[in-house]
């Protein structure tokens, strides 16, 4: 058939083609930074369309003029470990100076960065990090020192119900990691003769699914009926929560509550509570505010790359509107503190 | 009309002149390849697509095979076994499960439509359930075979042109090719004919296997690791490849080379969009849109040569 050899034929000379195109590759732009001019920063989230990560961008918005950073960003299609691999590549490509980056997974990514690093490119990690890997990146910005949270959430329970009586917690699963070192800095936490008066009654496990969430909650107010607070450290363990204080009628005010009432707190994002904060079901909650990762990151990429910043462990950083953050072990920086949300302050945060 | 693959050739050098005028960086050869050696992997699973969709069945398993195979043979590497032994076990593990997906479609007597969205969860829940979150690094030896050139092409493009023009020739010139063709033409003719229909499918429902497992070693190489989420939708970009390359998805017409050039056009789109920072959901959208224009294109272009008696439906069973 003529017309299969027509084919190989074109095959070869494509081939060629290609070939002949690559041996002049003079043209690989290498991110050589011109003093003066804006340090090129990209932002890659984990995913598109994700408020928590809109929210990041805001702090890059409000700091990349003030740092000198031209700033822009670009989402995978999905938030797999590999989606994020040709997104790095191309933004290497455009000439970017510093790529920020909140890593899909802590191994996947290793050889494209070690590929873009080689290129000149600064990698910075933000809000998660490459956890047993980070020498693949310069340097790591985390939201909060995850050991003030639970001596945090004591404090906020505390304050409101007198500091006395007992309380419950509503945690995920029994395995996950995070909320395991909360509950045990809680803990710790109770040992302050200040909450001598707080007694923990229960640690019940939602799974972080809604319904077991919403089931053990019922179960929690059915066992202790002197249950003054409920600590909730996941999102959806708070808004299944909420969802039944609301139809009880047992916060503070509410139709059934019984004496004072059952006072519910704990960590979640101001878009899945903002009913609950507006109807009076919740006083208040915490978590931390993503922009500062924003403004951190965007003040790192500047340093680094206009300024020469050498990042190791010690070094003090003085970021403007931010003070003093020290970089910690593994060349990690902390961007922040919590933020507690109440009726008065949740409308200015949109994540 | 014969040389369909003329359409996405055009569209390829369209696509580089949109990219060369709209971003700076673009026109680089050394960039271009690559970003085109990203999507060489699913490059060489859509040549043996082409076969499977020819026959007038379809292999929605492919991306589950390849991240199975993937798992298994980064577990069997960091266990001590020598290199040659990993990678032929590789392409074996790709042949057992394409072997299966052929049994469950013989045996069954169901569509290969609905056998393979079953594989497709199955194969990828084994390889979730053995590697749970985390991931099997590979041994130094095996990593980096997408920086590795050869008269200037890197290796993973040289198979998969290997494996377009021996796709060619088996498709155009053998037994076999023929069988294939006259198969997905019409089942009932061929099988009155004296075509071995069922040996056939196996033999092609295999062949997905085998080159699946191929690719998974090409993944495991580029990404230095293995993951239970690797190629997660591959098959879409698989099937795309083979429908915007001028092969009927109804079976019974090929082009192996259209196939070559869908790859390169998407994988140059993909790239000048990527590049040009256009976002995510617009990038799926484009690559939707040149999916259902070349549909209508190949159902305006390909003339009909199936009976009508025999519905498409009669096909996929």
């Amino acid at each position: 058939m003529k017309h299969s050899l027509n084919a190989v034929l074109l095959a070869a000379v494509l081939v060629s083609l290609i070939g002949c195109g690559s041996t002049k590759d003079g043209g690989t732009p290498t991110a050589t930074f011109e003093p003066g001019s804006k340090v090129k920063t990209v932002f890659i989230p984990k995913s598109a369309g994700n408020p928590y990560f809109n929210q990041l961008e805001v702090g890059f918005e409000r700091s990349a003029d003030e740092f000198g950073v031209e700033y822009s960003t670009q989402a995978p299609e999905s938030a797999d470990a590999t989606s994020q691999i040709s997104v790095l590549k191309n933004q290497v490509q455009r000439g970017q100076h510093v790529i920020v980056i909140s890593p899909n997974s802590p191994d996947a990514l290793n050889e494209a960065l070690d590929q873009a690093a080689a290129k000149g490119v600064t990698i910075i990690t933000a809000d998660a990090d490459l956890v047993g890997h980070e020498s693949h990146r310069t340097v790591g910005v985390l939201p909060v020192d995850f050991d003030t949270i639970g001596p945090a959430q004591i404090e906020l329970l505390g304050s409101m119900i007198g500091y006395s009586g007992e309380f419950a917690i509503l945690s995920a699963t029994t395995d996950a990691p995070n909320q395991n070192a909360w509950i045990a800095s809680m803990k710790d936490a109770l040992e302050d003769p200040k909450f001598a008066g707080m007694s923990l009654v229960e640690i019940a496990y939602g799974d972080d699914e809604p319904q077991k969430s919403a089931t053990e909650t019922e179960a929690l107010l059915v066992k202790h009926p002197n249950l003054k607070g409920i600590i909730s450290p996941t999102t959806v363990g708070m808004a299944a929560a909420a969802q039944v204080f609301s139809q009880r009628g047992v916060y503070p005010g509410g139709k059934n509550a019984k004496g004072e009432g059952v006072v519910l707190t704990g960590l979640g994002t101001p878009n899945e509570l903002r009913k609950f904060v507006e109807n009076g079901v919740v006083p208040a909650f915490q978590l931390w505010d993503p922009a500062d990762i924003g403004d951190v990151a965007a003040y790192l990429a500047a340093e680094i790359t206009a300024n020469g910043l050498e990042i190791k462990p010690g070094v003090v950083l003085n970021v403007p509107g931010k003070g003093e953050i020290t970089v910690i072990k593994n060349n990690v920086v902390i961007a922040g503190t919590l933020v507690t949300f109440d009726a008065d302050n949740i409308a200015e945060y949109q994540f | 009309m014969k040389s369909r693959w003329i359409v996405p050739l055009v569209l390829i050098f369209i696509t580089l002149f949109v990219g060369w005028r709209t971003s700076p960086n673009f026109l680089d050869a050394q960039y271009l390849m690559e970003a085109a050696t990203l999507f060489a992997e699913i490059g060489l699973i859509a040549i043996a697509m082409n076969f499977v969709i020819t026959s007038g069945h379809i292999d929605l398993s492919v991306g589950s095979m390849t991240v199975l195979s993937a798992c298994l043979t980064a577990k069997l590497l960091s266990s001590g076994v020598p290199m040659a032994v990993g990678i032929g076990a590789g392409i074996l593990i790709g042949g057992t499960l394409g072997a299966a997906n052929a049994a469950l479609i013989h045996y069954l007597k169901a569509s290969s439509f609905l056998v393979t969205v079953g594989t497709m969860a199955l194969y990828r829940g084994i390889a979730q359930g053995i590697m749970g979150a985390k991931s099997e690094a590979l041994p130094p030896g095996m990593k980096g075979i997408d920086t590795i050139t050869f008269a200037g092409i890197t290796v993973p493009l040289w198979i998969l042109v290997l494996a377009t023009v021996i796709g060619i020739i088996v498709m155009n010139r053998t037994v076999f090719g023929r069988y294939v063709i006259s198969q997905g033409s019409n089942p009932k003719a061929a099988k009155y004919v004296g075509i071995p229909v069922a040996k056939m499918t196996t033999i092609v429902f295999v062949l997905s296997g085998l080159t699946c497992g191929a690719a998974s070693l090409l993944m495991n190489s580029r990404y230095g690791l293995a993951r239970h989420d690797f190629a997660l939708g591959l098959e879409l970009d698989a099937i795309t490849m083979v429908v915007v390359g001028g092969t009927s998805i109804r079976g019974g017409q090929s082009d192996v080379l259209g196939t070559l050039m869908a790859f390169l056009l998407i994988a140059m789109l993909r790239t000048v969009m990527g590049i040009a920072n256009i976002s995510a959901e617009y990038q799926l959208a484009a690559i939707g849109l040149l999916l259902i224009f070349a549909v209508i294109f190949n159902r305006i272009t390909i003339p009909n040569r199936r009976a009508t008696a025999s519905s498409p439906a009669s096909k996929l069973s």
